[in-house]
C-alpha cells in the first residue's frame, strides 16, 4: 500500500460471537459459535436469509429485527464501538457530497480535523484522484464502490465488516475490487458476508457456512490473499462450497 | 417553456373568442384585450398594491418556513412532541383558514401583521408535513453507517438526516409558495386598506371588473415567478451531479 498512505498500526483483536437468534417465535439460528481471526479475512458465506447479515448486524452493534440471546467477545476485552468500520452491499455515498467529502464523513461526524492529505492518499490509492471533487451521482457503481473502500480505509478501524460488499457489481469490476480491498485492508479483523462460493473461496482465510442446520467452518486454502482467479485450487474450493451450500438447500 | 407560452396564448385566444362570440358585456367577462389596457393605465395602482401583497407573502414564506422547520425537527427528535404536536399539527389544518381571518383581523390589526399570520398559517403545514416526512425517511444504511462512524444525535441529525430530507422539504416549499398569497389574499379580503386582494374586494364592489381581472392575474404572475424562483434556488441547493 504505497501511494503515501500512512496509518495507525492498531492492534486487530479477534472476535467471537457466542449465541442464538429468534426472529418472533420462530429460530433465525441456534446457538452457535463464530471465530473472527485476528488481522485476517473470514468470510461466512450462506444462502438468503439464513442470517448472515444479522450476524454482522449484531457484531456491529446495529439495530436488528431478532432476539439474540447471546454475546460477542473481542480478545483483548476492549468493547468494539468505535473500532471498527461497516461497508455494505450498497455504497451508502452521500449523492449531495464529493468523492472527498464522503470519504471524510467519519471524521465530519465525530468533530474531528480532517487530514485532507491522507484523504487525497487513500483516492489515490483507489485510483480516483482525478474524481475527488465529482458527486457520487456522476460515478460509475464500481468507482462508487471504491469511494466506499476508501471511507472504509481512512477510518482506520482494526475491525472491518463488509455485508456482500462487491455483489452489485459486474464480474469484472468485482474481482478487482477483491483485490483492492485485500491489498488495502491488510493487516485488519475482517468479517465478510457473502453468498458468492468465489469470492469467499478467493478471499477467505477462514471460511464458514451458515444453513438452517447451523455453522460449519470448511477447510480453506492456505495461498496469500488476493488469490487468482484461475488458481487451480481455489477452482476445487470454489465448487466444494457450492456443493456445501447446495447440499444445505 | 415554449410550450407554456403557446398555452398561455391559447387560453387568452380561446378567453377572447368566448367574449367575443357571446357578446359579453364587460362587467361579466372583460375581454383580455381589455383587461391588458387596464393593467397598463393602472399600472402604479396595482403595482403599489403588489408591493403589499409581496411583502405579506416573502414575511409569511420566511416565518411559516421557520416555524415548519423547527417543528420538524422537534417532531423528528422526540417522540413525546410527536405525541402532543402532531395531533395539533393536523387540527390546525382541519381549521377553514377564511373562518379564522376575521380573528385574526381582531387580534392582530388591519395592518401587514394579521395577513402575515395567515400566509403562515396556511403553509405551516405542508412545510411541515413534507420536512418531517422527509427527515423520518432517512434512508437506514446512511443511520446505520453514522452509528459505526461514532457519530452524535446532533451530527447524525445535521450532516445527514436534514441534507437527506431537503428534496421532500423543497416539495413541501413549493406548495407553500403556490399557498402563501392565498393566504395573503384571504386575509385582504377580511379586512385590510391594501394589497391585491383589497384592490379586487374594492374593484368588484365598484363593478370594475376588468381592474379586478388585471388585480387577480398579478396575484398569479407573482405566485408563478416565486415559485420559479424556489424552483431555481431548489436546483442549486440539492444539486448530485
Amino acid at each position: 500500500m504505497g501511494n503515501g498512505v500512512k496509518f495507525l498500526r492498531l492492534n486487530a483483536p479477534s472476535l467471537t460471537l457466542i449465541g442464538g437468534a429468534k426472529l418472533g417465535c420462530a429460530c433465525l439460528f441456534d446457538l452457535l459459535e463464530l471465530a473472527v481471526q485476528r488481522a485476517g479475512w473470514t468470510c461466512l458465506l450462506g444462502s438468503s436469509g439464513v442470517g448472515k447479515t444479522t450476524i454482522l448486524r449484531l457484531i456491529a452493534g446495529l439495530e436488528t429485527a431478532v432476539t439474540f440471546d447471546g454475546k460477542v467477545y473481542t480478545s483483548d476485552g476492549i468493547p468494539l464501538r468505535g473500532r471498527l468500520s461497516y461497508m455494505a452491499q450498497t455504497d451508502l455515498l452521500l449523492p449531495w457530497a464529493s468523492v472527498i467529502e464522503n470519504i471524510t464523513l467519519g471524521a465530519r461526524l465525530r468533530d474531528e480535523d480532517v487530514d485532507e492529505g491522507q484523504a487525497l492518499a487513500v483516492i489515490e490509492s483507489v485510483g480516483l484522484l482525478e474524481h475527488c471533487h465529482k458527486k457520487p451521482g456522476t460515478l460509475s457503481g464500481g468507482q462508487r464502490q471504491r469511494v466506499a473502500l476508501a471511507r472504509t480505509l481512512l477510518e482506520d478501524k482494526p475491525v472491518v465488516l463488509l455485508d456482500e460488499p462487491f455483489s452489485a457489481l459486474d464480474a469484472r469490476t468485482r474481482s478487482e475490487m477483491q483485490e483492492l480491498a485485500a491489498e488495502l485492508l491488510v493487516g485488519r479483523t475482517i468479517l465478510l458476508v457473502t453468498h458468492d462460493p468465489a469470492e469467499a473461496a478467493r478471499l477467505g482465510q477462514a471460511i464458514y457456512i451458515l444453513s438452517s442446520s447451523g455453522l460449519e467452518k470448511v477447510n480453506n486454502l492456505s495461498a496469500p490473499l488476493p488469490r487468482s482467479v484461475d488458481d487451480k485450487e481455489l477452482l476445487i474450493l470454489q465448487a466444494n462450497l457450492l456443493n456445501l451450500l447446495r447440499r444445505e438447500t | 417553456m415554449i410550450g407554456a407560452v403557446y398555452g398561455i396564448l391559447a387560453l387568452l385566444g380561446l378567453w377572447q373568442m368566448i367574449v367575443s362570440l357571446l357578446d359579453l358585456p364587460f362587467f361579466i367577462l372583460p375581454s383580455p384585450i381589455r383587461v391588458a389596457e387596464t393593467f397598463w393605465l393602472s399600472f402604479e395602482l396595482i403595482a403599489e398594491h403588489t408591493l403589499v401583497t409581496l411583502t405579506e407573502v416573502v414575511i409569511g414564506l420566511g416565518i411559516g418556513t421557520g416555524l415548519g422547520v423547527l417543528t420538524a425537527i422537534l417532531l423528528a427528535t422526540s417522540s413525546a412532541a410527536q405525541v402532543f404536536l402532531r395531533p395539533m399539527l393536523i387540527f390546525s389544518q382541519a381549521l377553514p383558514v377564511f373562518a379564522l381571518a376575521p380573528i385574526l383581523t381582531l387580534w392582530l390589526g388591519y395592518g401587514l401583521w394579521s395577513k402575515v399570520a395567515m400566509a403562515v398559517l396556511i403553509i405551516y403545514f405542508p412545510i411541515t408535513s413534507s420536512f418531517f416526512d422527509g427527515l423520518m425517511r432517512t434512508p437506514k444504511g446512511l443511520l446505520d453507517l453514522a452509528y459505526t462512524m461514532g457519530a452524535s444525535s446532533l451530527n447524525t441529525m445535521l450532516k445527514i438526516r436534514i441534507p437527506a430530507a431537503l428534496p421532500s422539504f423543497v416539495s413541501g416549499l413549493k406548495l407553500a409558495t403556490v399557498y402563501a398569497p392565498i393566504g395573503a389574499t384571504i386575509g385582504e379580503w377580511v379586512g385590510s386598506s391594501g394589497g391585491l386582494g383589497y384592490l379586487m374586494l374594492l374593484a368588484n364592489g365598484r363593478v370594475k371588473i376588468d381592474l379586478m381581472f388585471a388585480a387577480m392575474l398579478t396575484l398569479g404572475v407573482i405566485s408563478v415567478i416565486l415559485y420559479i424562483v424556489v424552483d431555481f434556488l431548489s436546483k442549486k441547493m440539492i444539486n448530485y451531479e
